[in-house]
């Protein structure tokens, strides 16, 4: 054994640590760089919308929210608008998922691709489609007529124009948790004699959902505050189809903004819940969604 | 799997069916409805629609405002991400659930609270109206909605390669002796590249067609600073349909045309991440 061994090298780990960690001045000053940019383009905004909505007090604002029976509708036409948008939407991402994670066949990749349409229509033009189709010198708008039906300018036209926005969120949620989670267990199911509602409410149902809940949960987000859209087929007629996003911005016209930001804190609340539920869900679908959005 | 599984498991042709269904009427059927009313028009009348000097300056605003907010998130978003991945401070899980924020909130409520923020009397603008910078009813005021919309794309797509990066490249290029800086322009940064590029892309086509934030913070002056969907709802107030359905065609097209460009952007952004 020699005497005069040379030091051991450091272990490697402290080593792999060493080079790739930036000096202290620059971590805490891109750290601090970084927490501006999230402080003024989301934090003060967020700050802001609960100041101006609560500066006159309490009252002023509990007044602006419910005291006003063009902003009440609001609330309640949002509250039926977008429920049966995003019901509408579930039942075709459970379809969609379904079809594409469980079956090949033919134009399957075009499929999942279209389903992902809507997101690059621009929501104005998403709005402006419904229109050229059920307005008055519209494709069915005689035949409407005729019959009597209000499409436009009426809730029905609000859940289309929704519906078309937020169409791709469930079934692009679906389609990979699906994938990942695989087709043992169903099969299993069925080999052993149950029937396929049986399979769908004990094994699939339970699978997948929470990446369902997930999806749930950011389709409603943008239904809630989708405003391009509905703009165009609304109409804006006040107290008949105002959504809240809407009566935002006919308040804001209208000069009045402490009413302006009353309902937009009542939106603002909703986003945050929305991203403090989302956060608690990342942990619980499986990982392989951290890549698919 | 394909025989087994149409042997075995249910619903093929149900959940097919719906789901082609469902699609064809919600999406197709509108999209189909808005090429052929363009149709309708004749060439002289499509191209009196769509080329005018006020739809010019609306295109030239809505592409230049959209590709500087997206330059603008490339590098913020960048930043972002690298902190949030290489570095562990207090407050860490709030900054990166809050980056989703631009994604969850109205865009209403968006345009709002950015069109008072920087007025004369508001938070910010106290500060910068006096310093010449008008970060309201201006075009400074759509880049900077723009770039608040268009940032969790960039973050969210550069996050996952930035985590997935091994360690191997960046310590041989210590071990070689290149400075921190040398590491991160060349054996960091290049692998990155796919991703920031289709972050550039993502929130570049989102800001194409945004409206509900850009209408309250603009100010809506044709020439100026009227962007494309809003010079699309102008004709609509007009009830010149054909006008409008002429100008979102050119609007829809340039939608597809990025779509199929991110779908490729993605895939190369994937097999990037998977070479570094």
């Amino acid at each position: 054994m020699r005497e005069s061994a040379p030091p051991l090298p450091p272990p490697v780990e402290h080593r792999i640590r060493y080079v790739r960690e930036d000096p202290a001045w620059v971590r805490w000053s891109l750290t601090l760089a970084a927490m501006a940019v999230v402080a003024v383009l989301i934090v003060v905004p967020v700050v802001h919308v609960f100041a101006g909505a609560l500066k006159d007090g309490f009252g002023v604002y509990w007044s602006n929210l419910f005291g006003d029976p063009d902003t009440r509708h609001s609330i309640r036409l949002t509250l039926t608008v977008v429920p049966v948008a995003l019901a509408a939407n579930v039942l075709f991402g459970v379809a969609a998922a379904w079809a594409i994670a469980r079956f090949r066949f033919p134009g399957r990749t075009l499929l999942t691709a279209l389903i992902d349409l809507p997101f690059s229509v621009s929501p104005v033009v998403a709005g402006l489609m419904f229109v050229l189709i059920f307005g008055l010198q519209g494709y069915l708008g005689p035949f409407l007529r005729a019959h009597d039906v209000k499409i436009l300018f009426a809730t029905p036209g609000l859940i289309l124009a929704t519906a078309f926005v937020t169409f791709p969120f469930v079934a692009r949620e679906l389609i990979p948790v699906m994938e990942a989670i695989g087709d043992e267990e169903e099969t299993a199911a069925v080999s052993l004699g149950a029937s396929g509602w049986q399979m769908f409410r004990r094994v699939t149902v339970p699978n997948i959902k929470w990446g369902l809940l997930y999806g749930i949960i950011l389709c409603n987000a943008r239904a809630m505050g989708e405003f391009g859209a509905v703009y165009v087929v609304s109409g804006h007629i006040a107290g008949q189809t105002d959504t809240m996003p809407l009566r935002v911005e006919k308040l804001f016209q209208e000069y009045n903004l402490p009413g302006a930001f009353a309902v937009a804190s009542v939106l603002t609340l909703l986003a945050l819940l929305t991203l403090v539920i989302k956060a608690g869900l990342e942990r619980r679908v499986p990982s392989e969604r951290a890549h698919v959005d | 799997m394909a025989g087994v599984n149409r042997k075995v498991l249910p619903g093929f042709s149900l959940s097919l069916g719906y789901t082609l269904f469902y699609l064809t009427v919600l999406v197709m059927v509108p999209i189909l409805a808005c090429f052929s009313k363009a149709a309708s028009l004749s060439l002289d009348q499509f191209r009196a629609a769509v080329w005018t000097e006020r739809t010019r300056a609306a295109y030239v605003l809505t592409f230049g405002a959209s590709f500087a907010a997206a330059a603008v998130d490339v590098l913020l978003g960048m930043l972002v991400a690298w902190v949030l991945v290489r570095y562990r401070f207090p407050g860490r899980r709030i900054m990166d659930s809050l980056i989703d924020l631009p994604l969850a909130l109205p865009t209403a409520v968006g345009g709002l609270v950015y069109a008072s923020l920087y007025v004369k009397k508001g938070w910010l603008g106290q500060y910068l109206v006096p310093l010449g910078i008008q970060g309201a009813y201006s075009r400074l005021a759509i880049v900077l909605v723009l770039v608040f919309i268009g940032l969790p794309f960039v973050v969210r797509t550069v996050q996952p390669v930035l985590e997935d990066q091994d360690a191997d490249s960046e310590e041989a290029a210590a071990s070689l002796g290149a400075t921190r800086w040398q590491a991160f322009q060349r054996v960091i940064l290049p692998p990155l590249y796919p991703a920031l590029i289709t972050g550039f892309a993502l929130s570049f086509a989102r800001s194409l067609g945004e409206y509900g934030s850009v209408v309250f913070v603009s100010g809506n002056m044709p020439y100026k600073t009227e962007i494309a969907p809003v010079l699309i709802v102008a004709r609509l107030e007009e009830f010149a349909y054909g006008e409008a359905t002429a100008i979102a065609v050119v609007l829809l097209i340039v939608s597809f045309a990025m779509l199929v460009l991110i779908n490729v952007l993605e895939r190369w952004s994937k097999g990037g991440a998977a070479r570094a």
